[in-house]
């Protein structure tokens, strides 16, 4: 940990379009304070870039606060860095020392092909949702509200641990198969352990593991990187839990 | 491979997991059996029950179904490994993968495949030789309380005379405890028996069980090869 300025060496992934081959590319950047986020730090590069006419490195990023799941990078080797339970936007360049090579690489996947240097397509994790990570309620004006169902306090906590996944895609960049399992594992528990999610449940976990399988993204072999890499700590026991969904599907189709 | 009962995913790693099972259901069978060799009566009791085991019916059936199961956990494996590789197109310049998972989690088609070269030598050793062609040893036969008995401890002593062999059945087993290491745990996981109460208890059990396989299959090799048993 320092105090003062650093001075850093960064190996970028740059590619200019998905078409088009990319590569990593060297920069030196000075003047790094340890309080800057990582984001910041790639502000400042990219301010650099931009004066001296050169094109800036594209990344996805929105809250910067650890909601939104933007920020996907591959840093040194690890999805959203060194740190743990924090996403790349949470990473601060005090976790860095004066002369790092930091390398920063997109997440890497059949399923999340990339649009432009760090940026990828996550549109695999939208048609999964909406194949059926969802509750079908009637918007009558009229609708229960959900507060006024009585469940119990071991499972309302154990579904919102599990609904804090954030769909950021970390799970898959880290999966040595690049998997998805953590992620729609997430899904299909939020919803598997309320009533809400009950009228639908069968059909859920097995459209929602179709579409998964349809987009390219591995076989999980439980390895377990995933849940040490996910910013917001999501057990592979929701991946148990949506096997045992799974397999209650296969035996009895019908809700 | 593209049949219903191995397209999605999660049905793959249910073959894995219950085809897995079931090998280490023989894993406990092979061992226990083979242990009799350290009762120390020239291998009387350990004869008698390699001649239960060659020659009644329902565990030569049940050798059939070992088979399948070899057979459907490897080409499950290979697929799932091959399936895997082609998930990532494009590699990481650099992959920090020690952090977050064990070596041997990643290397389970490594592992599997050294143990599937090693299952070749050792069928060639004592599977061919006891069901199909004969025995090299010269004295075939053996008799035990006035019953002829193969003589497969015999056997299993001429072999482990050599110590490329010793040396060779030891690292089989060396690659066969990270297996299992991670296959053993890995198998509840799958079957949806993952939740924190049991995942302790199932880690602990699984280790201590892939300690005392392995150990115990090591052990014999060594110990004929230093002729402490008789
Ligand atoms: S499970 Fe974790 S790593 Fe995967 S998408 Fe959700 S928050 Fe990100
Ligand atoms: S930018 Fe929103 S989580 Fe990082």
């Amino acid at each position: 940990m320092s105090s003062e300025n650093m001075t850093l060496k960064l190996k970028i992934w740059r590619q200019k379009d998905s078409f088009e081959a990319g590569k990593m590319v060297d920069y030196t950047i000075t003047g790094v304070s340890p309080d800057m986020s990582f984001l910041e730090m790639i502000d400042v590069l990219n301010d650099d870039l931009i004066r001296k006419g050169d094109d800036p490195v594209a990344f996805d990023h929105d809250c910067r606060e650890g909601i939104c799941g933007m920020c996907s990078m591959f840093i040194n080797g690890e999805a959203h860095g060194p740190n743990r339970g924090v996403t790349t936007c949470q990473l601060h360049m005090r976790s860095f020392n004066d002369g790092d090579t930091i390398y920063i690489e997109p997440w890497r996947s059949q399923g999340f092909p990339v649009i432009k240097d760090l940026m990828v397509d996550r549109g695999a994790f939208d048609r999964i949702i909406q194949a059926g990570g969802f509750i079908s309620v009637n918007t009558s004006g009229r609708t229960l509200d959900a507060n006024a169902i009585p469940i119990a306090k071991e499972d309302a906590d154990t579904a919102f641990d599990a609904a804090t996944c954030i769909g950021c895609g970390a799970c898959v960049a880290t999966c040595p198969n690049s998997s998805a399992m953590l992620f729609v594992g997430a899904k299909v528990s939020q919803f598997a352990l309320l009533p809400q999610g009950h009228p639908e449940r069968k059909e859920r976990v097995v459209n929602m593991v179709k579409q998964m399988d349809e987009e390219g993204f591995g076989n999980c072999s439980n390895i377990g990187a995933c849940e040490v890499q996910c910013p917001k700590n999501i057990s592979i026991e929701v991946i148990a839990r949506m096997n045992r969904e799974y397999f209650g599907a296969l035996v009895k189709p019908e809700n | 491979m593209a049949t219903p009962l191995f397209k999605s995913s999660i049905v793959k790693k249910l073959w894995m997991a219950l085809t897995g099972l079931f090998l280490i259901l023989f894993l406990v069978v092979h061992a226990g059996i083979n242990a009799m060799i350290f009762f120390n009566d020239e291998g009387a009791t350990f004869n008698q029950w390699a001649h239960f085991m060659g020659t009644n019916v329902l565990i030569r059936t049940a050798e059939i179904g070992l088979f399948i199961g070899f057979i459907v956990h490897i080409v499950d494996g290979l697929m799932l490994y091959f399936q895997n590789r082609k998930a990532r197109p494009v590699r990481y310049a650099r992959e920090n993968a020690g952090v977050s998972s064990k070596w041997y989690s990643r290397s389970m088609a490594l592992l599997g495949t050294l143990i599937l070269l090693f299952l070749v030598l050792h069928m060639a050793h004592f599977w061919v030789k006891t069901r199909v062609t004969e025995l090299s040893v010269d004295q075939k036969a053996v008799l035990i309380d006035g019953h002829l008995y193969e003589n497969l401890y015999a056997e299993m002593d001429m072999v482990f005379q050599s110590p490329l062999v010793v040396v060779i059945y030891v690292l089989g087993c060396l690659a066969l405890l990270y297996h299992l290491l991670h296959g053993f745990r890995s198998a509840f996981q799958t079957l949806g028996i993952g939740q924190h109460k049991y995942t302790g208890a199932i880690a602990v059990a699984g280790d201590a069980f892939s300690v005392i396989i392995c150990a115990l299959f090591a052990s014999m090799p060594v110990a004929m090869y230093f002729d402490l048993i008789k």
